[in-house]
């Protein structure tokens, strides 16, 4: 009775184990390969759900089915132009085919690290055969210009091939040689790019000069737009000024012209009237020009003291 | 020593006798406890049936097959989720503090005119497909860090550093936000950009000393100009008045002497008609007023015979000037 019941125990043991070693779980996100004695056999497995393998004898290799990602090292390349800087990448890629995957590469990490072989080597490649400015690029769009003087500084010198297609390129090319992977990159773009450390500062330096030269262009500007209008102000002026005084002498003439005319007309009348004028004027000169400092010597011959003479 | 020894035998008695319930009770736990799940109010459950999606519940109590048998993935879809570059939020509050200490590699980025420029920002996204997100990326939000950053240097490298500083921001942000969104859609990622928010552009710390003497020297322009300005308000409008002053006071003169003459002629005129009648008479009459008014204002006078101007006439004319 007891050793039947432990015998029934084992038994019972033994073929849950063999149903559980028959039985494997595919997640949503998994795929997976069945392999005999460490050969594939069988179709992939990409379903997910319940999944059976004859014990013991198979094994069941997971991989994963969806997108997965790739980091690239930070690498310093020059360029086609000898600029050198660091460009970090990266791109997302996804096995397509378990099988191929498993036969080539094994497992993930050394997927990863062939992909680092390849990716790194053809970013490598297309950063020194293009110039940097194609590789910063993407499209030839005129940038907006604040000022107008501005222009010729903020111009984008335009590109022939742009950020878009190299990056196209790497990918197109690394897709050419991971075919046999088994697997598929889907994307591929630069993280990051920036100058080394070492032109870095040499981009500064060059950066600092252009915005001296905004800043004295401003400046300048700003010193003969002021001029331009102290010239403004100093025409103006002169001409308010001076056709104020034409006008003015123009008036006083006219008017000159007519009081002589007023008085031609009324003292040239005939001989009589000029010889009253001249008269008159006399007269009048010379009230004006006697004064109690002056002496006069007058003859008793004169018209006003005849009479004077006589009475002696 | 036979005291404990009893008390285990009395144990093990008890769970003997009690085994059945026992069991029933720790299985009846482990399938409440595996069975009724509870998704919060902003929260969306995953149902995945022996690995394979099954379906989506919304929050609230929800039961599942127990045992392991079903599973449960709650995704925040309602959260708004945020990934900032360039910074981290230390601790948000009233005063939130920020880190920007490390992260220059993240948001030092070259421009399309080959300089240099600090970008910041924050990118707020939410979660609308949660399968997509499960399933189709792994490290879902990772990729996004990747794309986010792949993308905004992709749209300043086509802007001038100018731009990204000053005019541009909005559109730079703008276009960030469209070209973030595709390459979501691309990846299927059920991500949904809702805003990229550009924070603090600056240039370069060894550059900015330079940018702010540019901001200067655009304000001393202004400055230059505005003074040149209202130096001309100052004297122009003056001039002008002082114009117009000159010419009416050219238009007095002419009328005064216009008015004058006229007057002087008019007076002549009567006088002649009046001397023509006794020309010499009036002539005399005239002569001899005018003596009368100028004699006796003269100081020194001496009038002499006209037969004595053969005896000189002595005159002491310092004395009379003197007196």
């Amino acid at each position: 009775m007891k050793t039947r019941n432990i015998l029934s125990l084992i038994v019972a043991v033994l073929l849950l184990t063999l149903a559980f070693t028959s039985i494997f779980v595919l997640d949503e996100t998994q795929q997976a390969i069945v392999t005999q004695f460490g050969k594939p056999v069988g179709e992939p497995r990409t379903q997910p759900g319940l999944h059976f393998k004859i014990p013991i004898i198979q094994k069941v290799q997971f991989f994963d089915k969806r997108y997965l990602e790739w980091d690239g090292d930070s690498n310093q390349v020059p360029t086609k132009d000898k600029k050198f800087i660091f460009v970090d990448t990266y791109a997302r890629w996804q096995i397509t085919n378990p099988l191929q995957f498993f036969i080539r590469l094994r497992d993930e990490r050394s997927g990863q690290s062939r992909l680092d072989d390849i990716l790194d080597g053809e970013t490598r490649n297309a950063i020194a055969s293009h110039d940097l400015l194609d590789i910063v690029r993407s499209t030839n769009r005129d940038p907006e210009v604040a000022e107008d003087f501005m222009e010729d500084l903020d111009n984008l010198d335009d590109i022939t091939v742009g950020r878009d297609k190299i990056e196209a390129l790497i990918l197109k090319r690394a897709n050419q040689r991971t075919s046999d992977l088994g697997v598929q990159i889907l994307d591929f773009r630069f993280k990051r790019m920036n100058y080394v450390d070492e032109v870095r500062n040499r981009v500064y330096d060059r950066m600092i000069s252009e915005r001296n030269r905004i800043a004295d262009q401003f400046r300048s500007e700003g010193q003969g737009e002021a001029r331009k209008i102290q010239g403004n102000k100093e025409r103006d002026l002169a001409k308010i000024q001076s056709e104020a005084t034409r006008e003015a002498e123009m008036i006083r003439g006219k008017a000159d012209a007519q009081a002589t005319s007023i008085y031609a007309s009324a003292y040239n009348r005939n001989a009589q009237a000029r010889e009253l004028y001249s008269f008159l004027r006399s007269m009048e000169t010379l009230e004006k020009s006697f004064d109690e400092k002056t002496n006069v010597v007058l003859s008793t011959d004169s018209e006003l003291y005849k009479y004077l003479k006589k009475a002696n | 020593m036979a005291e404990p020894n009893y008390r285990l035998q009395y144990y093990m008695f008890l769970l003997s006798k009690h085994f059945r319930k026992i069991l029933l009770g720790l299985i009846l736990l482990i399938l409440i406890f595996t069975s009724v799940k509870t998704v919060g109010p902003e929260e969306e459950g995953v149902v995945m049936y022996v690995g394979h999606y099954d379906r989506t519940v919304q929050p609230g109590l929800n039961f599942i097959l127990p045992f392991g048998i079903e599973e449960m993935k709650k995704i925040p879809v309602q959260r708004q989720l945020k990934q900032e570059f360039g910074f981290r939020t230390v601790e948000a509050g009233r005063n939130t503090q920020y880190s920007k200490a490390d992260f220059n590699d993240e948001s030092l980025m070259l421009t399309g005119d080959l300089n240099l420029a600090n970008v910041e920002w924050v990118v707020q996204y939410r979660i609308v497909n949660s399968y997509n997100y499960l399933f189709k990326v792994r490290d879902a939000e990772k990729a996004l860090r990747d794309m986010s950053e792949a993308a905004m240097r992709k749209v300043v490298g086509d802007r001038t550093v100018n731009e990204v500083l000053t005019v541009g921001r909005q559109e730079v942000a703008t276009s960030m936000e469209v070209l973030l969104q595709r390459l979501c859609d691309e990846y299927e990622n059920g991500i949904r950009i809702d805003q990229v928010v550009l924070q603090d552009v600056n240039p370069p710390e060894p550059v900015k000393p330079s940018f702010n003497a540019v901001n200067q020297a655009q304000q001393e322009r202004e400055t230059l100009i505005n003074q040149a300005e209202s130096e001309y308000n100052r004297i122009i409008p003056r001039a002008r008045g002082e114009a117009d002053e000159t010419i009416q006071l050219a238009e007095a003169y002419a009328l005064t002497r216009v008015n004058v003459a006229t007057g002087e002629a008019a007076r002549f005129n009567s006088l002649f008609e009046a001397y023509v009648k006794a020309p010499e008479v009036t002539k005399k009459r005239l002569y001899l007023e005018t003596m009368e008014r100028i004699l006796p204002k003269i100081g020194g006078k001496v009038i002499v015979d006209e037969k004595g101007n053969n005896v000189l006439p002595l005159l002491n004319l310092n004395q009379t000037e003197k007196k």
